[in-house]
């Protein structure tokens, strides 16, 4: 047993358990935190797969970014009595694990086609693409151009929000 | 090293107007009340970048390893922003102040959304596509609701940003699929493909979702919801603004992306198009004549204009295209024209604009009277004005190409625009006016006008100017 292995099965029980814990939880707020372990957990799993990039995205956009807003709406919605949610049973209790299900057998089916139901190794052609090295390469010769674009949109984008935000208003 | 500064130098229009609104953002923040200089110098500043686009014309080809197209298509396009960017700056130097509104951010946001069209109408890569375009709406959708303290602008601001951001969840879909079929971004690429891929549904559902993202974009029934009551609720420089340059970028990418390079127009997405047109030119049409505001006469009439120009779209072909060039140009003169006597007509709390407040018009300020009546003559699309030519250009090509009932929808269509065109003339002449609110005189604004103006006439008079160059462009 590798060390590689002993950290995937590590990093697979964190996520299996932070994910059981996000459903189970009557607190929302304490579903959202367990929802971030979840995410870090296959982060950590990205990286034992060379996806280096993902890896570091997952972290930013999704236990970052993504997460700040849910924990937003959260507060914002101000769930006092959660109690309610579980005891109204309506089409959309029901819809949430009819929706998991789905996926599931969509994922089961996207992995037995692709791998033939195999996972012993990886890829070599994924194992280059997506190092971060790679993608800082593509991204400052071949990408440039849009990239330095997508920094003119945040420009626009602050400039519209000192624009909306002002005192003196008409 | 070299390569970068060839690439740079080949993309100067969009360098330029990218350093100009930087320049323009460093001037709001260290000089204070500075917003009429900060006019001038984004005037002077797109006066160079059209410059740079005529100096960069000849040098067709691409840059930045394929991603943006330079010279000939882009550096035309590019022209027509500037020109729209650079009047409605004109225009909007009194109406702002007016309004009570004269932010300078206005001038950075003017400038950041010309970058985006330039980048959106030359990119050959669906990415700069994409961003192009998010740059362009992002600036809109702010600009459309500048006046914050106002219902109307904020309904006008949130309804553009909501369904803008749902337009864009189909570009993007369609987009990610298109890659999945073809397993690349770059158009040129895609392009080479494209026939092989004509059969394969995966292809064409992100195509037809692509579809459905530029439709929403320049405004085509059944994807013009949000277009009355955005083009209403904006201030009516901005107005003019967004259906002119705006449009026009949107019609360019369209342009590039269906008809130059997946060359695909002859087939499902022709009919997909012909279809588009004939519901924008019956609805817009139609419902134009119930409007008693002149701003949502002018959305609709906005919305049946995109109809013509889906007309070339359809036929598709370089005859049809370079009709389509016309009539954008001769678009953008127009309408900002109209939409600027509209902000000249305005009352400060933007109330001013039902048909009827241009009574007498044409006694109390003939110059104004006279201005948008022929503005509103080369809406209906009389000759010698440019409208006619437009409408001259795509119709004569569509027949060519076997598309007569979709030319008959076409004109008999622009005959019942005669009525609702004709109307706001009939009222600015022949009826008294019944209160008698001073018009304020403004000369910057009056001058944009009179250069809408000449532009409606000598491409008029001469649309061979125009002509000769756009033939060359497909």
């Amino acid at each position: 047993m590798t060390f590689e292995t002993i950290l995937f099965y590590v990093l697979a029980l964190a996520g299996i358990v932070s994910a059981l814990l996000v459903i189970t939880r009557r607190n929302p707020m304490h579903a959202a935190l367990f929802l971030i372990v979840n995410f870090v957990a296959l982060a950590g799993i990205y990286l034992t797969l060379h996806a280096q990039f993902v890896a570091i995205t997952q972290v930013l956009v999704y236990a970052g970014a993504i997460m700040v807003l849910v924990l937003f709406v959260i507060m914002l919605l101000n769930l006092q009595n959660e109690q309610d949610l579980f005891e109204k049973r309506s089409w959309r209790s029901y819809s949430g694990p009819i929706l998991s299900l789905l996926l599931l057998a969509l994922l089961l089916r996207t992995v037995a086609f692709v791998s033939g139901g195999s996972f012993d190794r990886i890829s070599p052609e994924s194992e280059r693409i997506g190092t971060v090295a790679n993608i800082g390469q593509q991204l400052f010769t071949a990408f440039v151009f849009p990239f330095e674009m997508a920094s003119l949109l945040l420009l626009a984008a602050m400039v519209g929000a000192v624009i909306l935000a002002k005192k003196r208003f008409p | 090293m070299q390569q970068l500064l060839q690439d740079t130098l080949a993309t100067a229009p969009l360098g330029v107007t990218i350093l100009l609104s930087l320049v323009v953002i460093l001037l709001h923040s260290f000089v204070k009340n500075s917003e009429r200089a900060q006019a001038m110098v984004s005037v002077a500043g797109l006066a160079i970048a059209a410059a740079a686009a005529f100096w960069t014309f000849p040098m067709r080809g691409t840059a930045f390893s394929g991603m943006v197209m330079t010279g000939g298509y882009a550096s035309a396009m590019s022209v027509l922003f500037i020109a729209g960017a650079a009047l409605t700056i004109l225009l909007a130097r009194d109406y702002l102040g007016k309004i009570g509104a004269d932010f300078g951010e206005f001038h950075i946001l003017v400038l950041l959304a010309v970058t985006g069209m330039m980048a959106f109408a030359s990119g050959l890569d669906l990415i700069v596509t994409f961003i192009g375009l998010e740059v362009m709406s992002v600036c809109l959708y702010v600009l459309a609701g500048m006046t914050r303290g106002r219902l109307e602008a904020n309904e006008a601001s949130l309804k553009y940003f909501l369904l803008g951001a749902f337009a864009t969840g189909f570009f993007l879909y369609g987009i990610a699929l298109i890659y999945g079929a073809a397993g690349t971004t770059n158009l040129a690429a895609i392009a080479q493909s494209a026939s092989a891929r004509a059969q394969d549904p995966l292809f064409l559902a992100g195509c037809g979702l692509l579809l459905v993202g530029f439709a929403f974009k320049v405004g085509a029934v059944p994807f013009h919801m949000w277009v009355p009551d955005v083009y209403e609720g904006a201030p009516s420089v901005v107005t003019g603004f967004m259906s002119t340059a705006a449009k026009a970028s949107a019609f360019a990418a369209f342009m590039l992306v269906f008809i130059a390079k997946f060359d695909i127009a002859h087939g499902r997405i022709s009919l997909a198009l012909a279809m588009l047109s004939v519901a924008s030119m019956v609805l817009g049409n139609v419902v134009a004549i119930s409007q008693t505001s002149i701003k949502r006469m002018l959305a609709y009439s906005s919305i049946a204009h995109a109809g013509y120009m889906l007309i070339g779209l359809a036929a598709g072909t370089p005859a049809a295209i370079s009709g389509v060039l016309f009539y954008l140009l001769s678009y953008l003169f127009t309408n900002i024209g109209a939409f600027g006597v509209v902000s000249i007509i305005e009352n400060e709390k933007q109330e001013n604009v039902s048909i009827e407040s241009f009574a007498g018009l044409g006694t109390r300020r003939p110059l104004l009277g006279a201005l948008m009546s022929l503005f509103l003559f080369s809406l209906v699309g009389l000759p010698p004005l440019s409208g006619f030519f437009g409408k001259y250009y795509i119709f004569y090509a569509a027949i060519a190409e076997g598309y007569t009932w979709l030319t008959i929808v076409g004109v008999l269509t622009s005959m019942i625009s005669i009525y609702y065109y004709l109307r706001v003339v009939v009222v600015m002449y022949f009826r008294s006016d019944t209160d008698a609110t001073a018009v304020p005189v403004t000369t910057l604004g009056t001058a944009s006008l009179l250069l809408s103006a000449a532009g409606v006439l000598v491409f008029g008079f001469f649309p061979r100017l125009i002509t000769d160059i756009a033939d060359t462009l497909f």
